[in-house]
């Protein structure tokens, strides 16, 4: 079985001891002290393990490490800038979008390729795109609000 | 009204999975306290504990037990001015953190960002029954503002004799003490400095009400909000300690299936890896997670089965089932009247069965534990509901004393009723026991799904008799299994029976967030609008001429105003329903809209669905499109959580009314993973507005349940609007919508 030594996190490379098949969440998690992103399926369907690779979104209980293994990954962690947190971080505390907090961070980080690509989402194309990332204790309501408020703020910033 | 001995039974017997009742107490002496703590103030909250028996099967040895005075809540003024707060209470996504935290600040007179709250440590916190039954709201949040009331008139008191002035003209603020007369101020700090002040107080200092409230009563945010939007709280499953290794469970092949060999000698070999074998419990401890899976893979056991129960019978299997000396126990039967003059006395005279399946509470955060023995000593941090409870656990499971055990709350990743038991903290604690090193066990999602425990299933049977002028005369309402939370009316009926039959139930089960009231609720509601048709009365109007209570009147008005009940034209495939409640001393009324989508070419079903048996009636996809939900408390403690609350039940409920429901046969699980069960999504979630109605008059209640039970009866209602099909089996539509 092929190893992977080293990754991309969050703009730094890290050395890492993993079977290229291993799950990549375990990865940041277990060896790295990442513990942001989070298990809670191991089948890819609740989102709350959600890293970007390459910017784009993935749910790394389902991902093998090699296939990350040259590729940018980055974890919740990775999304404060400076000690300043991203809009959408700033956006989920102001609207309250949240209750237990375990779903948090799968959502903003899946939230924050969703406003790469369409920094001016409706109600309808943001609940389509975060359809792969359950809250169970049912906060949907606000984090719809919770990605709007952090899109105008990101709108607003570049103008 | 009617609130017989049902609606006031102070612990629901259907808390199945709290076999034991607690058992002790954490008493820490004056100098310990010190000791611990450090220098300062202490004030310490005493109550008379009344703890009831928990009823498992069969009541015994009466139903309440006195003990001595015991701590509830203890306040630490520290020299720096901190003022740390110990409660045994938990966080689990209820705000609990935040709204204890205002209680405290608003009698200290703190900000409160000077508050340190340590919740759920049993070394540290007093005793705690558990979090559950929306309790801390009703009392621990009066003795935490009790204990911070007591700790001000203390500091009040220091500051007066070291200023050698009367008290009377001494005022708190912003964590000092003033002296309006000369200017002066002392922090709270400078007061606490040196001192070892311990003081009780009984649970009966008056506090200021709700009408003065400054801090309490407004939006505070989620206080650590920023350690989870960063990532950087550590949840159990997050907790690392040096030395660790990874653990995971031989589960059986099935419910009752006993070990008959396990052959763990490749497992036992690989590098690293502790095995243990000791009884039918199979377990394996390696230095990481995918070496575990390994040696876990590389154990072949065999077990021998038993039979159980089909699923396809379920509701025959309870009815059957269910357990005849059970009907006549205290707080399972009321009745008022006579049933027979009732329906005599009757113009139309109805009856209908409803069912509820098992649903599971599905917790984002799995179970998970992280357990380190110490000189013998064991420590767990584990989320659970019920630190105390666990700790009994552990101590019984490893026949230790209870004082040689800790076991510590991380805020935790949801619970909904469903943590009250330490299944993951006792594998933890066992296999670092054989490892010699902590252990870290974290449940799958399967095995959440399946060795858990279970919301209840239940069939409900009402017969009701009812008067041309909306009168209702008869209420007959029996509930197997699923449990007797909410089984009460809270409507003016004259003749009455109400029984609970306790049910032996296939799959392991216990408290799920409202416990019975929501299968209770959606009966009643359902049965309510089935009179109110049958008699050619509005809904709204039939429940408010049999109701005189005024808190249930006015959120039923509250929630039918703000929906525009009786003023929407009706569009083709949609229909509105309603129900109302009470709870737990929370009033909740909903009004909800749905969209029945006919276009599957499906026509619709003549007449009334039979009784249900195992299969279930598509009616096409069913959305919900609008919920309104009027809730009363109380005194408001937070109008923003409390709203996130009652948001998230109406989504929660969603589940529990359209489409969840647990399937099994041959004692297995067969949707036990997201991919097969469907929770609601953000797809599934319907516009959703809150109406509180904030009775600063009144004592607060909590809302951690309540507002869950109106959701079910109002769409199982709009659903008959909609299409004049009635149903009476919980979830509604599971074949409905797109999965």
């Amino acid at each position: 079985m092929t190893k992977v030594t080293e990754l991309f996190v969050n703009g730094r490379r890290v050395a890492v001891d993993a079977d290229s098949e291993t799950s990549l969440l375990t990865v940041p998690r277990d060896q790295l002290d990442l513990t942001g992103s989070k298990y809670g399926c191991g089948e890819g369907q609740c989102g709350a393990c959600t890293v970007l690779i390459d910017g784009l979104p993935r749910r790394s209980c389902i991902t093998k490490a090699g296939v990350a293994a040259t590729k940018q990954i980055t974890t919740i962690e990775g999304l404060a800038k400076d000690g300043r947190l991203h809009p959408l971080q700033q956006a989920f505390l102001e609207v309250g979008a949240m209750q237990c907090g375990y779903c948090t961070s799968g959502m903003i980080v899946t939230a924050s390729a969703l406003l790469k690509s369409n920094p001016d989402p409706t109600p309808q194309e943001i609940a389509r795109f975060m359809e792969g990332n359950i809250c169970r204790c049912g906060t949907y309501q606000r984090i719809v609000a919770a990605i709007q408020e952090a899109a105008r703020a990101m709108r607003e910033a570049r103008s | 009204m009617s609130r017989g001995p049902i609606a006031q039974a102070p612990l629901e017997p259907e808390r199945y999975e709290l076999e034991s009742p607690p058992r002790y107490h954490f008493e820490v002496d004056r100098r310990e306290f010190f000791r611990i703590f450090g220098c300062g103030i202490v004030v310490a909250c005493f109550v008379e504990r009344v703890v009831e028996a928990q009823e498992s099967g069969g009541g015994r040895r009466g139903f309440r037990e006195r003990f001595p005075q015991e701590i509830a809540a203890r306040l630490h003024i520290g020299e720096d001015g901190t003022a740390t707060v110990y409660t045994g209470k938990v966080e689990v996504g209820q705000n609990a953190r935040t709204a204890l935290t205002q209680a405290v600040a608003e009698e200290l007179r703190v900000s409160p960002g000077a508050i340190r709250m340590v919740m759920g440590d049993t070394a540290l916190t007093p005793f705690d029954m558990g979090t559950f039954g929306s309790r801390t709201t009703p009392t621990m949040n009066p003795q935490l503002r009790k204990v911070a009331s007591a700790a001000r008139d203390l500091l009040i008191d220091l500051a007066a004799q070291s200023w050698g002035v009367d008290r009377a003209g001494l005022g708190v603020e912003n964590g000092e003490v003033r002296d309006p007369a000369t200017g002066r101020r002392i922090a709270f700090g400078a007061l606490a400095k040196g001192q070892k002040l311990a003081k009780a107080i009984p649970a009966a200092d008056p506090l200021s009400p709700a009408a003065e409230w400054t801090v309490m009563g407004k939006s505070l945010p989620k206080i650590d909000g920023s350690d989870f939007v960063t990532g950087k709280h550590r949840y159990a499953l997050d907790v690392k300690l040096p030395g660790m290794l990874y653990g995971k469970m031989v589960r059986p092949s099935s419910f009752g299936a006993t070990l008959v060999t396990a052959d763990v000698g490749q497992a036992e070999s690989m590098s690293g890896v502790t095995v243990v074998r000791d009884g039918d419990f199979v377990g394996v401890a390696a230095p990481s997670e995918p070496v575990a899976a390994r040696a876990l893979a590389a154990i072949r056991a065999e077990w021998k089965s038993v039979p159980n129960p089909s699923g396809q019978e379920l509701f025959e299997f309870l009815k059957k089932n269910a357990d005849p000396a059970s009907a006549g126990e205290r707080g399972r039967s009321h009745s008022t009247g006579s049933i027979e003059a009732g329906l005599a006395a009757a113009d139309e005279r109805l009856q209908a069965t409803y069912t509820v399946a098992y649903i599971a509470h599905a917790p984002l955060e799995p179970r998970a534990a992280v357990a380190e023995w110490r000189d013998g000593k064991l420590t767990v941090w584990t989320g659970t509901q019920r630190p105390f409870g666990v700790r009994g656990e552990l101590a019984e499971t490893f026949r230790i004393p209870e004082e040689q055990v800790r076991v510590q709350v991380p805020d935790t990743g949801a619970a909904y009723g469903g943590k009250h038991t330490g299944e993951a903290a006792v594998e933890a604690a066992r296999l670092a026991r054989a490892a010699g090193r902590p252990v870290k066990v974290v449940w799958t999602r399967e095995e959440e799904f399946t060795w858990a425990y279970f919301r209840p299933a239940g069939v409900i049977e009402v017969a009701s008799g009812v008067r041309r002028d909306g009168t209702i005369t008869a209420w007959e309402f029996h509930n197997y299994n699923s449990g007797a939370a909410g089984i009460g009316t809270p409507y003016d009926i004259a003749n009455q029976r109400i029984e609970f039959h306790g049910a032996k139930s296939p799959l392991r089960q216990g408290s799920y967030r409202a416990l019975a009231a929501t299968a209770n609720h959606f009966a009643r509601e359902s049965h309510m609008d089935e009179l109110a048709h049958a008699v050619h009365r509005d809904p709204l109007e039939f429940r408010l001429k049999n109701l005189r209570d005024p808190r249930l009147r006015a959120v039923l008005e509250a929630a039918a105003r703000k929906f525009g009940w009786g003023r929407t034209e009706r569009r083709p495939g949609h229909g509105f329903g309603l129900a109302g409640g009470v709870e737990k001393g929370g009033y909740v009324a909903t009004c909800a809209e749905v969209f029945v989508d006919r276009s599957d070419g499906q026509p619709a079903p003549a007449g009334p669905p039979e009784v249900p048996t195992g299969t279930r009636r598509s009616v096409g996809q069913v959305r919900v499109l609008r919920v309104v939900t009027a809730f009363e408390c109380g005194a408001v403690v937070n109008p923003d959580q409390l709203r996130n609350q009652i948001e998230g039940a109406n989504v929660m409920g969603i589940g529990g009314a359209l489409f969840e429901a647990i399937e099994f046969e041959n004692g297995r699980i067969l949707n036990n993973r997201f991919s097969r069960y469907r929770v609601p999504r953000f797809s599934d979630a319907p516009a959703i507005e809150v109406v509180l109605l904030d009775r600063k008059d009144l004592p607060s209640a909590g809302a951690g349940e309540t507002p869950i039970v109106g959701l079910a009866p109002a769409v199982g209602n709009a659903i008959f609007d909609a299409t004049g099909v009635r149903l009476r089996s919980l979830p509604l539509a599971p074949d409905g919508m797109k999965s």
